[in-house]
């Protein structure tokens, strides 16, 4: 990895790219189970919630490392999973951020859920929708927050570095991806480097979060309104 | 779309295609090596060449010895090169590795802040210097990380230090970061010269302070830097590349190899980071 190679350009496409593909899958994971699970724990009552809710909430601090331990263990060759063969692989690091991101997803979901006036709930039901339309309805509502908690849990992945160096491996060309790149140009003493691809990440989350933001202000016919 | 973002995406298409085209057969080898060989840039040098004599890709995950040594006993790397001769034979001995070769040294120095208020310059054993440090109580920052650097320092203290003496600070981070540690605190710290040359531009505080500015000019041999490459025992973990490891080890202590890691950073900082010392090598240049 250096400036002056010929084939530098060609080396930080591919590094880009497997951000965006890691990242985007995981998010993609993380918002698939996490928003019907929020939407869940929003709507229904039983006992231990509570305690399942106070989960959630410190799950929202797990540190990237431990999720990438607890990864590495698992897929390792002397780990349960180890016949996978998914050690050092993008899947690995997409697992690793899919766990890191699914408990912000939830749990931001629902807290925007129960932020929704009661009375809209009552006001459907009168009007004849079923408990899907009805769930479907909240949901546009609280668009805004869940559209928040998604980009919540890209923030906590995109820039992520602990579990992804660990389960990835940062193998060049394989599994490198921007943040595990940087720590490789800072230990190297390419600092210039390291902050050239600082810039890049920030640069490819701004780009993200403008379509977020988007999303929440105008959005397309299938999120509703 | 501007003209500048039409621009990158011909180059874009163009990298995708490339990736999907590239052969999909190629047999795929992981070394689990320390940040000093891949940080350095040597990897990255003299891989290529493994590559088209075997048609192989090696896959290189660069973390401290500790590590490294785990990951060969947990079969999750098919071959590692390391700097732990003590450790590398006891790796091969437990059964998890196969038999060891030499492959290349260079040398560990100690670096400080150039007032050197523990006055270590001139002394001359390693042991000597650290131990003026002690005494003068000036702080020394330890890698504390279980890699290579940080069990070699270990074996250099007579008196071992401890993190609540206060000058002696644990830090628990790699060689680059260390160092710079060390450059922003005046601390003294032992670096491989290899690590200290590719990041002296980054680090105006420090100098050597014991060591010398070339492996010849170092006084104790017990600063003598050995790495060894061993592979994994596949007997013990299902999937292991046995027969690339092997082709690995053969390729690496080769003549040709050896050569080329003679040879890699002259240009760049006046001297090599590594020094040639396969056992057909030495045959080669008795």
């Amino acid at each position: 990895m250096q400036l002056a190679a010929p084939s530098f350009l060609a080396d930080l496409a591919e590094i880009v790219l497997l951000t965006i593909r890691v990242t985007g899958v995981a998010l993609a994971a993380a918002t698939l189970l996490g928003v019907p699970v929020g939407a869940l724990m929003a709507f229904s009552r039983f006992p231990g919630r509570r305690l399942l809710v106070a989960v959630i909430y410190t799950g929202m601090g797990l540190p990237p490392v431990v999720v990438g331990l607890v990864v590495y263990l698992a897929l390792s060759r002397s780990g349960p999973l180890g016949t996978l063969g998914w050690l050092f692989t993008p899947a690995a690091m997409t697992v690793a951020q899919t766990v890191i991101a699914l408990p912000l997803v939830i749990g931001l979901t629902m807290t925007g859920l129960e932020a929704v006036d009661p009375q809209l709930r009552l006001q459907l039901r009168a009007l004849g929708a079923d408990r899907r339309q009805e769930s479907w309805a909240m949901l546009g509502e609280a668009r805004s927050a869940v559209i928040a908690a998604v980009v919540a849990g890209f923030g906590g992945i995109i820039s992520e570095v602990g579990a992804a160096m660990l389960v990835g491996g940062n193998i060049e060309g394989q599994t490198r991806v921007l943040s595990t790149a940087i720590v490789l140009g800072t230990r190297m003493g390419e600092y210039s480097l390291a902050l050239a691809l600082g810039g890049i990440l920030l640069a490819l989350a701004f780009l993200v979060n403008i379509v977020f933001i988007r999303l929440q202000h105008r959005p397309p016919w299938w999120l509703g309104r | 779309m501007s003209k500048a973002l039409n621009a990158m995406i011909l180059p874009m298409l163009a990298v995708l295609l490339l990736a999907a085209c590239a052969p999909a057969e190629l047999a795929v080898l992981r070394l689990a090596t320390t940040t000093s060989t891949a940080d350095s840039g040597l990897l990255q040098a003299i891989l290529p060449s493994f590559k088209e004599a075997f048609n192989a890709r090696v896959d290189v995950v660069a973390v401290g010895t500790g590590q490294a040594i785990e990951l060969g006993q947990n079969g999750d790397a098919d071959v590692i090169l390391v700097h732990a001769r003590a450790r590398e034979d006891e790796f091969v001995a437990a059964g998890y590795g196969l038999a060891r070769s030499d492959v290349m040294y260079n040398d560990y120095l100690v670096v400080g802040p150039q007032a050197d208020p523990a006055g270590i310059q001139g002394l001359a054993t390693a042991a000597e210097a650290v131990a003026a440090i002690a005494v003068a109580k000036a702080p020394f920052a330890s890698r504390g990380d279980d890699s290579g650097t940080h069990t070699k320092e270990l074996s250099i203290w007579t008196l071992e230090p401890s993190p609540d003496q206060g000058w002696y600070l644990s830090l628990g981070q790699g060689m680059g970061e260390t160092l710079q540690f060390a450059n922003e605190s005046g601390a003294y710290t032992l670096a491989d010269r290899g690590t200290y040359l590719a990041q002296r531009e980054n680090l105006p505080d420090l100098i050597i302070l014991f060591g010398g500015e070339s492996i010849a000019e170092n006084p104790d041999a017990k600063l003598y830097n050995p790495y060894g490459v061993i592979p994994v025992n596949p007997e013990l973990h299902e999937g292991i590349q046995a027969e690339l490891a092997q082709q690995f080890v053969e390729w690496l202590t080769s003549v040709e190899t050896q050569e080329q890691i003679g040879a890699y950073g002259v240009d760049r900082y006046g001297q090599p980071l590594f020094y040639p010392d396969s056992e057909p090598y030495r045959q080669a240049h008795p």
